[in-house]
């Protein structure tokens, strides 16, 4: 069935599956295209661009605080409906005061951390006593996911990028068509519609990011990873948190939302109807 | 004698146009859309039985259409159902169901159960294969406790402790996931209600303005219409009165009244009239 | 009389799986003129769908002490035109110099709205999506208001509303502003009456537009410089 609410009501349709992984790619050359030997692809397809994703990572959290940013994320990368990869770190380091999280396409995550390190050790390499800051690295991600979108071949991804520099808090994210954007709370794919609620209202009730403490921002994260892991299908339990502060950077091990969970109520449960 | 003349409607859905829809369909025309409203609506239960609530946003495209409509409707004394989706389906298809409920109190004289109401509504639902597109939550307290159903377009239903339905039903879940707790009091499971319609009012762009709660107990049914005004609309800065005479006279042109004269006719009456004689 | 139904009757279309790269971002801009100032005005919120990306993003940017850009549409195509614009006033297309560094001055309102119209021109076959609106003073330092389509057919007007409450507010500017449907009712508006038709627009428009919201930024360009006020607009 078809769990997104905004499709509910339309006549049943089978032909495409909500997040268009399944089926996958056949092998079959389409009807009226001429197959020539030596051209395009091996399946007998022509040569073609993401048309969309395949291995998939869920929601990336990000929320300032009074002293920095707290980012979240599980640990699963989906292949479809499948649980195919479980200890998938989707929070990445770039440099010592700002970390990337992707959601979307694995693989071509693992492609942007490739340019982001390449970019980060060119500048190590020039040794004049500059580093890419968190905006700057914010504005050359930008670039690269808006020249992709303008090539018709996108990075299928958003981004969230998370840091400090000069005393100020950064959290932006950037989606597959280039768009850059900052917030002082962020949630991408699932958590945009389940998470964000629940840190607009936080940080309403604060009265913005500079009253909430780290304690309190913690808190509130993996109070919000709980609510995507119970209602996303395509979420796990293991999540990771990282904290980017002046200090530096440090991204958690891999933490449990089980316990926190409670499923008790389950048991008055009885059928769907009488 | 054999009357050839189109058999009078006797009620349900007319499909005369089908046809013709389709065909001009095929040559590319486009067919009116029947206006789908983003919704908020959610429902729980608690100690004493079953709150209601609802957006009043009505859109039609990015248009808002009506700033403080009704989404929680009537059904029987003892139940009331939110409805989502297409807003036309929402509110004949529960209306069609209240009178049906109301007959069958009064051939049974008893009150109706709030599993009769899920059943002929998932009954309709499912006959229509989703092109009825009713997302409803019914609630209500009968004989046998408070309940509460979800019933989707495609006629499958839940039966749950706490649900959320329509454009703003994950903004409102992630309220009910965190804050939920079995036997509520009736305060707190309001003010929860409250904040999970809230939710959908300022996260969900189809939905929006007030919150509507109805709260249903086993001998009470508190019907609380704008519980919570979040979105007043601020004062103007400016004043729009129009001095008279803003509108020019292009022409002006004074006729006398007409006159309107009654005559009758006799017509002879001839035989009755034949439609078609053998 | 029978008719019969082809069992075969089209129930679903195709779904198209190429992919799209713009997105409509929503929002409302608008820019009026006046004497001797001009405002321009535009809500801050970003937003997909059903969803607010977020509450406050800027779509309009000073670009000179006497001209402000505000665009709509696309995000990304109006925050990466805005950079090419702001990188244009330095260098400029005609020449391949830097304009500011070459002629030793600013670019006047009037050339950077002929070098937009250009810059859209340029990207006919692959436009950038965005509404814009270009305010200021003129060289005589009367208010200017230059409005364009996304493929850069351009106007002077004096005033417009753009963006996705346009067709709300727009007639509501032809009669406030330029008194439409007033029979002789034709005066000068103060910079405080411009003010509070722009703010009233944007609370009605806030009203009945579900794109636009959260709050309003306004511009007012004069001949002391430009000035921006925040104001709150409702947020659901």
């Amino acid at each position: 069935m078809d769990h997104f609410p905004t499709n509910w009501g339309n006549p049943r349709n089978e032909d495409g599956e909500s997040y268009n992984t399944y089926p996958m790619a056949s092998n079959k050359v389409p009807q009226g295209v001429q197959q020539i030997a030596g051209y395009g692809h091996a399946s007998g397809h022509p040569t073609t661009h993401t048309q969309s994703p395949v291995v998939t990572g869920t929601s990336v959290l990000g929320l300032k605080f009074k002293d920095g940013v707290l980012m979240a994320a599980d640990n699963l990368a989906s292949y479809g409906s499948l649980a195919r990869f479980r200890d998938v770190e989707r929070l990445h380091k770039v440099s010592d005061f700002t970390v990337i999280g992707a959601s979307g396409d694995i693989s071509d995550f693992q492609y942007v951390k490739h340019l982001l390190d390449a970019q980060m050790i060119k500048e190590y390499n020039a040794d004049d006593g500059h580093s890419l800051a968190t905006p700057h690295v914010f504005e050359y991600l930008w670039r690269i996911m808006y020249n992709r979108r303008s090539k018709m071949n996108p990075l299928w991804n958003t981004f969230v990028l998370g840091g400090v520099h000069k005393g100020e808090n950064f959290l932006g994210a950037i989606d597959l068509k280039g768009t850059p954007y900052q917030s002082p709370s962020i949630a991408t794919g699932f958590g945009s519609h389940l998470a964000t609620p629940m840190l607009r209202k936080a940080l309403d009730n604060a009265g913005g990011s500079e009253n909430l403490t780290r304690e309190e921002a913690e808190k509130l994260l993996v109070e919000c990873m709980k609510v995507c892991w119970l209602r996303d299908a395509r979420s796990s339990f293991k999540y990771q948190i990282a904290a980017i502060t002046s200090q530096g950077v440090s991204i958690s091990e891999p933490h449990d939302l089980r316990p926190l969970t409670y499923w008790e109520h389950g048991r008055d449960v009885r059928g769907y109807g009488a | 004698m054999t009357s050839r003349l189109p058999s009078q409607a006797k009620g349900g859905f007319n499909f005369d146009n089908h046809v013709r829809n389709a065909a001009m369909e095929g040559k590319g025309a486009a067919l009116p859309k029947a206006t789908k409203t983003g919704t908020t609506i959610v429902g729980l239960i608690y100690k004493d039985g079953v709150v209601l609530g609802a957006d009043t946003r009505a859109t039609a495209g990015p248009i808002v259409a009506d700033k403080n409509c009704e989404k929680i409707h009537y059904l029987a004394p003892n139940m009331y159902c939110c409805g989502a989706g297409t807003a036309a389906d929402t509110e004949m298809t529960t209306s069609l169901i209240s009178s049906q409920l109301e007959l069958h109190r009064l051939a049974t004289g008893r009150q109706a159960r709030i599993v009769t109401a899920m059943t002929l509504l998932k009954q309709m639902l499912f006959k229509y294969q989703g092109h009825i597109g009713a997302a409803l939550i019914l609630g209500g307290v009968d004989i046998s406790g408070p309940q509460l159903y979800t019933i989707y377009p495609h006629g499958s239903t839940d039966k749950l402790p706490y649900v959320t339905m329509g454009s703003g039903s994950l903004n409102a879940m992630s309220v009910f996931e965190s804050r939920w707790t079995p036997n509520m009091d009736r305060e707190s499971a309001i003010e929860l209600v409250k904040d999970a319609i809230e939710a959908g009012i300022f996260n969900d762009l189809g939905s929006g303005s007030n919150v509507d709660v109805v709260v249903l107990t086993k001998d009470k049914v508190d019907v609380l219409r704008n519980y919570a005004r979040p979105n007043e609309r601020g004062v103007k800065e400016a004043s729009y009165v129009f001095r008279r005479g803003t509108t020019q006279v292009l022409k002006t042109s004074i006729r006398d009244m007409v006159d309107i004269k009654e005559t009758v006719e006799s017509i002879a009456t001839s035989t009755a009239m034949e439609v078609d004689a053998v | 009389m029978m008719s019969t139904v082809p069992s075969e009757l089209p129930v679903t279309a195709p779904i198209e799986h190429r992919f799209d790269p713009y997105v409509d971002n929503g929002g409302t801009l608008l820019s009026i003129a006046g004497k001797d100032f001009c405002v321009v005005a535009a809500d801050t919120r970003l937003s997909e769908g059903y969803s607010i990306h977020t509450r406050y993003v800027p779509k309009s940017v000073k670009l000179s002490d006497k001209t402000v850009i505000s665009m709509g549409g696309c995000y990304a195509d109006c925050l990466t035109l805005t950079k090419r614009i702001q990188q244009n006033m330095e260098a400029s297309l005609v020449a391949p110099m830097w304009y500011r560094h070459a002629h030793g001055k600013t670019m006047s309102t009037a050339a950077i709205a002929q070098m937009l119209s250009i810059m859209l021109y340029q990207k006919r076959f692959f436009p950038f999506y965005s509404w814009c609106i270009l305010g200021g003073l003129d060289e005589e330092g009367r208010g200017a208001v230059y409005t364009y389509d996304p493929v850069g057919s351009y106007e002077r007007e004096a005033c417009r509303c753009a963006g996705s409450a346009s067709s709300l507010i727009q007639p509501f500017l032809d009669n406030q502003i330029n008194f439409k449907n007033q029979a002789s009712e034709r005066r000068e508006l103060s910079l405080d009456q411009v003010l509070r038709i722009t703010k009233d627009s944007f609370t009605s428009a806030t009203e009945r537009d579900i794109y636009t919201g959260d709050y309003l930024e306004i511009f007012v360009i004069t001949s002391n410089g430009v000035e921006l006020q925040k104001m709150g607009l409702k947020k659901d």
